[in-house]
């Protein structure tokens, strides 16, 4: 009846687990209570849950990726502690096996649902509002992308609760990750969790695509979309090509591990390197996937704070799609040591080091952007800087780990994982910080505190330097990754260095959260009134924050490369607004429980493929199919909102921002 | 304001053509196929991967039957007349649907649907007979990518045919209208897509595996 699923599935004998599972379902059971007990629910679920609006959803992702981000940072902690502590004579405090699922639970839960949902999120929250328009394409799948995402995270999360997850590694290589060596459930979770949140990957790519290429304001030619829309873009093309290949390299273990095929086993004639293959096809479009979109930030960044137009534009908008497209050349270097032989060799780790060329064109973009600008300090150019401190590193450790020799020597080492850190959190978790304290008031209607901002900052940047420097240094000696003890005792002052960087770290964390409260407490004295906080370029400052439903009372009609800049000096100079517009009613999409309810039944059919459960695995797929019928027979997916309200609406934001005007014209 | 500039708001007053760009959001009947266009191009790529291991495992047989020993062009060649006819008419379909016929629409449908069902019925009882041979997924790795690639394309046609179904259902419930046009353009451009990875399949699979040692 239930398959695989009995009581022992439920770690009672392992504390540390244990613990953690009743103290996280204590705390949800806790929030679920308090909301409920606020009379929140009905908000939630209007406003956020079943919502259409690409804010809202937005929203919704960076909250996933923020809560992932502590899960995730909790695994870490726990490993460098472990480290730390696991020399020489003594063990440590956590067992190989759970050591294992810890540092695979860590990496997949940080690439796919805390660097995924963040950069998707800030996806859905900018790229329309740069463009000019109301909505994506296609603002009811954009819901199901997002919840099919959740779904993803839950699963790997319920792991901890029931049964365990994969010791394989973030991707989970076979033959170690077939069922003759990994017969239990954690594989299983791993693989059936990718796959869901997979699926709204791909449809979020279609979306975005789409929106891109086809949903702009009028004027929004192609070269004069902001550099994040460009960079949006190239990431989700990458996303639509490179998705795809990372599904049928796990169908294909599943199919192992499921029904006795032999793709990737010892026997059978399988062939564990086409795994490798297939897997890094997608995994090194997807270090761009996410780090493009990051650029994109810096470059919003830079360009709004140091007052001057981004520094080589064309160049920039160049140099992301050549990435764009190098990003698929490279794939064999994650595995130099396979045996392709000298020349294969060679030409992938050209092609890697190419790479190099267009971020170094982009790096000098940003130097001159700055230079020569009134730069305001803010926590956002704070990021900037820090990154392109940490980057360039990082970079250069990756152009040394192309070059085929040197990598026989470090693959898979400690310098490997120094390495991919210093790109990820220097380059992509570091622009999302920056993101996230620059839209922030464009969600939410007030600036986050500035002065926590930059203890949070040093405390990353700090932090990251005393967590990862040691590791080149023990990589370099000879230290490979993903140990669980470590016998040489001389190692122990530079892990010791590692763990106090990674508690740095945690402070940073812990003082986002607080930063948060704090700001939201104190939230009168930096209410942003105008919709243009910072001074920006771009036309999501043109509208209020928060910006209403519908965005723009009417699309903005664009005139050259910096739309709302130019618009913005226009009305200073003759100060007076552009005419009032002829108001027309707005339709927009309904609010639709459908994402929700696919998620659900993806979630319950998921969860008994795991387990083996097949009748509920077929309830699943039915409830799902019969959730898109129903949803397809619908008529109405659209609501008006009169002409009245748009009119006063925007009336209100004219008047204000006339008000504005005056304050400025006053004071030059 | 039609619905067919909808979510998105074709509600801009005046705007300039700057020659190189866009007089504002796409209407409706352009932005669905499209996105429809790339989500195919998505599936394209899935398969591709699935040729490549296809490729790669063709001749690991693990000392089990090979491809010439297992396919027959005879029985591969009706399939591919049924799939292929099957998409010729589906394209009747959508002409008289464009009409607003709803007879011939739903009578040339139902012809789609029959001729992907009998190529399914041919695809499984191919299967079937090789499972029955001792040559089952199980077998061997070229087996398993074989099953995978040919089974993953008769997938396609199978969800191909719940939708059909479907969209049978919805026109004759309510009739052509925009948006119910707007998909049954999406569905035969998914059942033309299946066509395109068959012929792929036919000759990489098929074909090359037929010839000659
Ligand atoms: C917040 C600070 C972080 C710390 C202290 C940290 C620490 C660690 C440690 C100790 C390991 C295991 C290294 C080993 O194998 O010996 C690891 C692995 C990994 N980390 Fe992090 N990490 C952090 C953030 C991140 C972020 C933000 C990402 C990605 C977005 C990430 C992705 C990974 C991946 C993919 C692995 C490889 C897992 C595997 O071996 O399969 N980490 N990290
Ligand atoms: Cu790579």
């Amino acid at each position: 009846m239930f398959g695989r699923l009995t009581w022992d599935a439920i770690p009672f004998h392992e504390p540390i687990p244990l613990i953690t599972s009743l103290v996280v379902l204590i705390a949800v059971g806790a929030i679920g209570f308090w909301v409920w007990r606020k009379g929140w629910w009905p908000y939630l679920w209007n406003e956020y849950i079943t919502s259409t609006d690409h804010k809202r959803i937005g929203v919704m992702y960076i909250v996933l990726a923020l809560l992932m981000l502590v899960r995730g940072f909790a695994d870490a902690i726990m490993m460098r502690a472990q480290q730390s502590l696991a020399i020489g004579a003594s063990q440590g405090y956590l067992p190989p096996e759970h050591y294992n699922q810890i540092f695979s639970a860590h990496g997949t839960i940080m690439i796919f649902f805390v660097a995924m949902p963040f950069v998707i999120g800030f996806m859905n929250f900018v790229v329309p509002l740069q463009l000019g328009v109301r909505d994506v394409a296609f603002p009811t799948m954009n819901n199901v992308s997002f919840w099919l995402n959740a779904s993803g995270a839950l699963l790997v999360n319920l792991s901890l609760f029931l049964g365990e997850f994969a010791r394989t590694g973030w991707l989970a290589f076979p033959p170690l990750s077939e069922k003759a060596f990994s017969p239990g459930v954690g594989v299983d979770y791993y693989l059936v969790a990718l796959q869901i949140s997979g699926v709204g990957t791909v449809l979020t790519a279609v979306n975005f695509v789409t929106t891109i290429l086809k949903i702009r304001a009028p004027g929004m030619s192609y070269l004069r979309m902001p550099v994040f829309c460009w960079t949006a873009l190239a990431s989700n093309l990458i996303m639509l090509a490179a998705f795809p290949v990372l599904t049928v390299a796990l169908a294909q273990l599943m199919l192992d591990r499921y029904l006795g095929f032999h793709f990737f086993t010892n026997d059978g004639g399988g062939n564990s390197m086409l795994y490798m293959n297939l897997i890094w096809v997608w995994g090194h479009p997807e270090v761009y996937i996410l780090v493009l979109p990051a650029f994109g930030i810096y470059s919003e960044v830079a360009a709004t704070f140091s007052g001057k137009p981004l520094f080589g534009y064309r160049s920039m908008v160049f140099a992301t799609m050549v990435i764009c497209i190098v990003s698929y050349c490279v794939w064999l270097h994650h595995f130099f040591t396979m045996g392709a032989g000298a020349d294969i060799n060679a030409v992938f780790g050209i092609a890697s080091m190419i790479i190099g060329i267009p971020t170094g064109v982009k790096i000098y973009n940003w130097l001159f952007t700055m230079y020569g600008g009134r730069v305001r300090f803010t926590v956002p150019i704070y990021y900037l800087i820090g990154f392109m401190l940490t980057f360039v590193i990082g970079g250069l450790t990756g152009v040394l780990l192309a070059i085929p020799p040197v990598d026989f020597i470090v693959h898979n080492s400690l310098f490997l994982v120094a390495h991919f850190h210093q790109v990820i959190i220097g380059g992509v978790v570091f622009a999302l910080m920056a993101g996230y304290t620059y839209w922030f008031p464009k969600a939410f209607g007030f600036t986050l505190d500035e002065r926590l901002g930059k203890a949070v900052f040093w405390c990353w940047f700090i932090g990251f330097h005393l967590a990862f420097m040691p590791l080149y240094v023990l990589g370099f000696w000879g230290g490979t990754r993903r140990m669980q003890h470590i016998s040489d005792p001389s190692w122990a002052p530079w892990l010791h260095v590692a763990f106090l960087g990674a508690v740095i770290i945690g402070i940073g964390i812990v003082l986002t959260v607080v930063q948060l409260l704090y700001s939201i407490k104190t939230r009168d004295q930096r209410r942003d009134v105008t919709g243009d906080p910072w001074d920006g370029r771009t036309l999501e400052w043109l509208t209020l924050s928060p910006p209403p439903h519908y965005n723009f009372a009417v699309l903005p009609d664009v005139h050259g490369e910096e739309a709302y800049w130019t618009r913005k000096q226009t009305a200073i100079k003759e100060e007076r607004l552009i005419d009032e517009p002829n108001y027309q009613p707005i339709e927009m999409p309904i609010n639709t429980p459908t994402g929700v309810i696919v998620a659900f039944f993806a979630s319950v059919c998921g969860f008994a493929i795991i387990w083996y459960i097949w009748w509920l695995a077929i309830l699943g797929l039915i409830g799902a199919f019969a959730i898109f019928v129903w949803y397809a027979w619908q008529d109405e997916h659209e609501h008006i909102i009169p002409v009245d309200e748009v009119r006063k609406n925007a009336r209100e934001r004219r008047r204000i921002r006339m008000e504005h005007l005056h304050t400025i014209s006053q004071s030059t | 304001m039609t619905t067919e500039a909808a979510t998105i708001g074709l509600t801009h007053g005046g705007s300039e053509d700057t020659g190189l760009g866009h007089r504002g959001p796409e209407s409706k009947s352009i932005v669905v196929p499209y996105g429809f266009w790339l989500f195919v191009l998505s599936d394209m790529v899935l398969f591709s991967a699935l040729f490549a291991s296809y490729a790669t495992l063709v001749h690991a047989t693990d000392g089990g039957p090979t491809t010439n020993e297992l396919f027959d062009r005879g029985l591969v060649a009706v399939e591919t007349v049924a799939l292929l006819l099957s998409s010729f008419v589906c394209g009747l379909a959508m002409i008289t649907a464009k009409r607003g016929n709803m007879v011939w629409t739903q009578a040339w449908l139902v012809a789609t649907g029959i001729l992907g069902a009998v190529f399914l019925g041919i695809e499984l009882y191919e299967f079937a007979t090789m499972v029955g041979e001792g040559a089952g997924p199980q077998r061997s790795a070229f087996l398993s990518a074989f099953f995978t690639l040919v089974g993953c394309h008769g997938l396609h046609v199978a969800c191909g045919l719940l939708w059909l179904g479907t969209m049978m259902a919805q026109i004759w419930a309510k009739g052509f209208q925009q948006h119910i046009i707007r998909r049954l353009l999406c569905f035969s451009i998914f059942w033309h897509a299946l066509d395109i990875i068959w012929v792929g399949i036919f000759t990489i699979v098929y074909l090359i595996g037929t010839l000659p040692a």
